[in-house]
């Protein structure tokens, strides 16, 4: 009895990974078998409306894929759309995040403020800026015939520029404050002493900000480009309830297409090879963010 | 000199200001739509702060009322059900997390980077793929529009969550702590539940907070996973909301009721949250 308890409770080895084999055993189960299950579906001509047809097709969905233009399309809005999201929530998240680094009366009550989008669910904010958004009623129209911008009301969502503009502007708002949070951390870790030697040999603040703050937050924001960029790319409720895709197609994002491809018209080998290729094309940012947070993480 | 710096003091405020209403107005004005009359909403010029308030727009989601009847079970079983399986998926994922996250931070094992490896994968994983083989799945099983199918699900994303937040946590624990404990007669799990969790306390909190919140909030596998039955408050506010003709201030009203629970959570234990957002680099 005793070696029993000795083995289990004192071998290191067994006693980790028995505290760890549930872990590892629900996410491979949950998430990786199931992975690799799909990657023999999209070599699969697999259709849950004619199951009659299915059979091995090897990389015919993918050659479809590359023929398909509505795909392909909806590749360059999806980048557009993270792209243009990336580089706003960046400029506004770095300067909301150095004014919330000076001192000021209710500085944590502001601080505390970022969560609010950041905590509330994605499909409420989606919501929300369609009410906004409202052709008839919208908050959006209101305040702009009342600064006299605008003198009738216009339906935003139906211009293709101007759909693109808000769907980025919605999902601007919901994401800057993760940036401010990361960047405000990254600016607390900065000693004052640093600004100070500059302060004193004579540069500008801009000068500091510039030489010495940006190259010593550049980590942080490399890191967030590049995690608000993923999330960009699969960005889906945003546009389901906001455009529907529309118009003209010009908002739909490749989860759209995806989920159309596979949920709605229920071919499942061609929409598990559009997320597998579409998986490919964002390889490089997960490489690169996997092995940054890999390291981080291993120094403990 | 003195009045440049009165002028940059003042154009700080301002600054602040200006952040903090670019911040709050678009909730704000979601809230103040959720208690306002429709009428007063629909007149133009918009008027901004309503002059009276009334809280038809929730009952509407609670209690059978004419034309509106027909989303008051559903909102009322949605939010059933979002509280199961996010209750159930905070309170399943937690204890296999933290015993997981604990080993590969504190024991000399070879599972330890395996752990990180493939907790770190299924994190990166985007939902949009994986759906699709978890339907197919599910189906197989029969576990579409069940709560219990979401929540195996949701503990896939709690998890890795959990296991990156903890590790975080533990790290910050001296090591010497537990040979005490340990050198005092403790086993690993003792010292682990008498020592180490105690001193983790907030952490712990924030992290089941997380893996609470992840939950709550998550839509496209819930939308895609259930059909009517096991539907979740955020799959029905997606529904409400593309539906033509629906309410808008009921949605407004549902919208609010539905981020009440992360919002007000995230604000109470905000210093938490963000030490673990900017830790760990999660969303």
């Amino acid at each position: 009895m005793k070696t029993i308890k000795k083995f289990f409770i004192d071998n290191e080895h067994v006693l980790g990974w028995a505290m760890s084999g549930p872990a590892l055993i629900a996410i491979l189960a949950i998430v990786l078998v199931p992975m690799i299950q799909s990657i023999g579906q999209s070599f699969q001509n697999l259709d849950l409306a004619r199951p009659a047809l299915n059979a091995f097709i090897g990389l015919e969905n993918y050659a479809n894929l590359l023929k398909d233009s509505r795909y392909t399309s909806s590749l360059v809005s999806t980048f557009r759309f993270s792209v243009i999201s990336v580089i706003f929530e960046l400029i506004l998240g770095v300067s909301i995040a150095v004014v919330l680094n000076k001192k000021f009366v209710g500085r944590g009550f502001v601080r505390g403020l970022m969560i609010l989008p950041w905590a509330m669910p994605s499909i409420v904010n989606a919501a929300m800026w369609k009410w906004i958004y409202n052709a008839n009623f919208g908050a959006l129209n209101a305040l702009l015939s009342q600064l006299g911008i605008i003198e009738q009301y216009q339906i935003w969502l139906s211009d293709p520029f101007w759909a693109t503009v808000l769907v980025i502007l919605a999902n601007v708002w919901k994401e800057t404050p993760f940036t401010v949070l990361m960047v405000l951390s990254a600016l607390q870790t900065i000693p004052e002493e640093v600004k100070e030697a500059a302060r004193v040999d004579g540069s500008s603040a801009w000068n500091t900000f510039i030489k010495i703050t940006i190259p010593l937050i550049a980590p942080t924001l490399m890191i967030v480009s590049i995690l608000q960029f993923l999330w960009g790319f699969q960005t889906f409720e945003l546009i389901t309830v906001v455009t529907g895709g529309g118009p003209f197609s010009t908002t739909e994002l490749v989860a759209i297409r995806i989920y159309q491809n596979t949920f709605r018209s229920l071919r499942f080998g061609y929409g598990s090879a559009m997320a597998y290729l579409t998986a490919l094309i964002l390889v490089i940012p997960l490489v690169i963010y996997a092995r940054s947070t890999y390291k981080r993480m291993v120094n403990y | 000199m003195k009045k440049k710096k009165i002028i940059l003091r003042i154009l700080l405020y301002f600054v602040v200001i200006l952040i903090v209403v670019w911040t709050i107005t678009p909730y704000l004005w979601l809230i103040i739509s959720s208690i306002s009359y429709k009428i007063d909403l629909t007149t133009v010029p918009l008027k901004w702060i309503p002059r009276r308030l009334t809280l038809e727009n929730y009952q509407g989601l609670f209690f059978h009322r004419g034309e509106s009847s027909f989303s008051a079970d559903v909102f009322v079983d949605s939010l059933k059900n979002s509280a199961i399986v996010s209750i159930s998926t905070m309170l399943l994922s937690m204890p296999v997390g933290v015993l997981a996250a604990y080993a590969s931070t504190r024991l000399k094992f070879k599972g330890n980077s395996v752990v990180m490896i493939t907790s770190l994968v299924a994190q990166l994983i985007p939902p949009i793929i994986l759906v699709i083989p978890l339907f197919v799945i599910l189906r197989q099983f029969n576990l579409i529009d069940k709560t219990i199918g979401l929540i195996l699900v949701h503990i896939s994303i709690a998890l890795p969550l959990i296991i990156w937040l903890m590790r975080g946590y533990f790290a910050t624990i001296p090591y010497d702590l537990e040979d005490a404990a340990r050198i005092d007669g403790c086993s690993r799990l003792g010292a682990l539940v008498r020592i180490i969790l105690p001193l983790t306390g907030p952490g712990l909190v924030s992290v089941m907070i997380f893996a609470f919140i992840a939950s709550w909030n998550e839509y496209l596998y819930a939308y895609v996973l259930t059909r009517s039955e096991a539907r979740t408050v955020p799959v029905i506010i997606g529904e409400f909301s593309t539906k033509l003709g629906l309410d808008y201030l009921q949605i407004a009203a549902a919208g609010v009721l539905a981020s009440l629970p992360p919002v007000i959570l995230a604000l109470i234990f905000q210093k938490f949250i963000i030490k673990g957002l900017t830790g760990g680099a999660v969303k």
